[in-house]
């Protein structure tokens, strides 16, 4: 009886001086938390996050996105958080007067007889609801042009739902307008 | 209270009129959660005790109930990916290959050998974590608030790594119909190879600090013995099941994927009780680094999606089910096609539902404390029961 009780008071006292000795051993180990507010997660340690989508620029025009306006990110999106509206326009065309022989045709038949004209998409307004988005990255992945990207915006904190509805055609303008300042900046 | 003009007893909600008490005053009616500590989330267990001793155990569910099969029967195939993250958020990745896969063995989709690979990496480091996190929170249940701290240390790194693929720390949606949404690279690989070797020295410091710790031993040893016949008759699975000396996992029973080429032993227990079910979690760790190093060795180049894997999958009319291993045992989605591009029926089969069911017959005759332990050793993640 006494015998076992002496066992186990020994067991105890062995085994809370490992648990004493692992926590000295850590206590001595540098510290491992980031302290957020003044310290944040460096940036080559965010590879491959996926934060909020944005929109891809042209190569050559900084300004305006690679959309083409199909909508399929809209469509595929499981929430429903994806906005795209865009219009065809269509391009100026030179105007040629009439031939000679043709001059007193109505004008209705000359438009029909014309070649078609050209148009091109314009993307009017690409808004997000990040409130619902589950970063699920399916319209990234579908989406044919390739105008769609994970951003790196990882430190979102507001009061208000509002701050997360994204305008991601306004964003691409301020980040062309920063791209730009920053370009003559390095030429000067 | 009594509604005379419908003749409803409108006296508590169905349990609690289910949980009469009985006449005998010496008991006592007590809500353990839906906010408990040790539930972990939001289940409630009414139980009925007398002194310290608990008579009778009822689990209530349904606290989050989000209706996610019904959400399959609305929602395209490919846009079901994003719930499977949020079923069970600690091991989201198998929950992602249990539908992946249905969908698959519906259409009858080729995965590439180097998809199956990745899968079985990012899996099973995605059970180690899920295994570290029960391990953090079910010694805070016992009343130890160190190892919690030590195994979040090891989960942001396990966090880190599947970050860099698949985009998110918690909940990820990685697999595609036919492979997975990104190939992983020779930092993964590096990383992944370094964090093996830094968790098994880390695995030994968890055994001299932990299991060997006699208060633990305390809490765990004989307490929440389980027979084989109450498993059978409720259906668990996973380490419960091996906890009492059944040897049954998916992975070996149901092959599925490259696991059939990987060698690694299923981990039992023979003591029935909290202690073997914990052995078997952390013997699973170190079973799921050795599948992980082999993986990485074997791990043949390719591509990382099949190349015929559709956009948007119209499976053929038919039924199909397909289980996987579970960090809490086995995962099965049954799905009921009609040909369209939305399922007719997506059926969970979650592993803690079954597990939790045999708590009441566990429970009686125990300790309150012993209760606390026995529910943590179960490894209950409630999103998962409820669905």
């Amino acid at each position: 009886m006494i015998g076992s009780k002496l066992k186990e008071t020994f067991d105890g006292v062995v085994s809370l001086l490992i648990g004493l000795k692992i926590t000295f051993k850590n206590f001595l180990k540098p510290n491992l938390t980031v302290h957020y507010p003044r310290k944040t997660v460096k940036p080559e340690e965010l590879t491959g996050y996926r934060g909020h989508i944005e929109l891809v620029p042209k190569p050559e025009n900084p300004f305006v996105p690679r959309c083409i306006g199909c909508g399929l990110c809209r469509d595929i999106c499981p929430s429903g958080c994806i906005e795209v509206r865009s219009k065809r326009i269509a391009e100026e065309k030179e105007i040629h007067t009439p031939h000679f022989g043709l001059q007193d045709t109505p004008l209705d038949l000359t438009r029909k007889v014309a070649p078609p004209q050209k148009t091109k998409i314009e993307i009017v307004s690409f808004e997000l609801n990040y409130n619902y988005c589950s970063l699920c990255g399916l319209c990234v992945q579908n989406c044919p042009a390739g105008s769609l990207r994970f951003s790196k915006d990882i430190y979102l904190a507001s009061f208000s739902s509002r701050d997360f509805e994204f305008d991601l055609l306004k964003r691409l303008e301020k980040q062309a307008q920063a791209r730009l300042k920053e370009e003559e900046e390095w030429t000067k | 209270m009594f509604d005379l003009e419908l003749g409803l007893d409108l006296s508590g909600d169905f349990y609690t009129r289910h949980f009469q008490p009985t006449p005998s005053e010496d008991t006592l009616i007590l809500n353990m959660g839906p906010q408990h500590p040790s539930t972990h989330g939001v289940l409630r267990v009414i139980l009925e005790i007398d002194g310290e001793y608990i008579l009778r155990a009822e689990p209530v569910l349904g606290y989050i109930h989000r209706m996610q099969e019904k959400m399959g029967e609305v929602k395209r195939y490919e846009q079901y990916l994003p719930n499977m993250g949020r079923v069970d958020y600690l091991h989201a990745l198998a929950w992602n290959w249990a539908y992946v896969g249905a969908v698959e063995r519906l259409m009858g989709l080729e995965v590439p050998k180097r998809a199956e690979y990745i899968r079985v990496i990012t899996c099973e480091l995605n059970r180690i974590n899920s295994h570290l996190l029960w391990w953090g929170a079910y010694l805070l249940d016992l009343g130890a608030f160190t190892p919690i701290m030590y195994a979040f240390q090891d989960r942001e790194i396990v966090m880190d790594i599947l970050q860099r693929v698949s985009g998110s720390r918690l909940t990820y949606c990685y697999y595609r119909f036919g492979g997975v949404s990104q190939d992983i690279d020779d930092i993964f690989i590096e990383k992944t190879k370094e964090f093996c070797a830094y968790l098994k020295p880390r695995l030994k410091m968890y055994k001299d600090l932990v299991t060997d710790n006699i208060i633990l031993r305390k809490r765990v040893e004989d307490i929440g013995i389980i027979e084989e016949e109450t498993l059978r008759k409720y259906g668990a699975t996973g380490p419960v099941l091996r906890g009492s000396g059944i040897k049954y996992d998916v992975r070996r029973k149901e092959p599925y994927s490259v696991y059939s080429e990987l060698d690694f032993e299923i981990p039992t227990a023979s003591s029935k009780d909290a202690l073997g079910r914990y052995l078997v979690r952390m013997q699973e760790i170190e079973e799921s680094l050795k599948i992980i190093e082999q993986a990485l060795e074997k791990i043949p180049p390719g591509p990382h999606i099949s190349p015929q894997a559709p956009r948007r999958p119209k499976p053929p009319r038919g039924e199909v089910y397909f289980a996987v291993e579970g960090a809490r045992g086995e995962i099965g989605v049954n799905l009921v096609s009609d040909g369209s591009a939305y399922p007719y029926r997506v059926k969970l089969r979650s592993p803690s539902f079954s597990n939790l069911s045999m708590f009441p017959e566990i429970a009686k005759g125990t300790l309150l404390a012993d209760a606390v332990s026995i529910l943590g050793s179960l490894d209950l993640v409630i999103p998962e029961i409820d669905r």
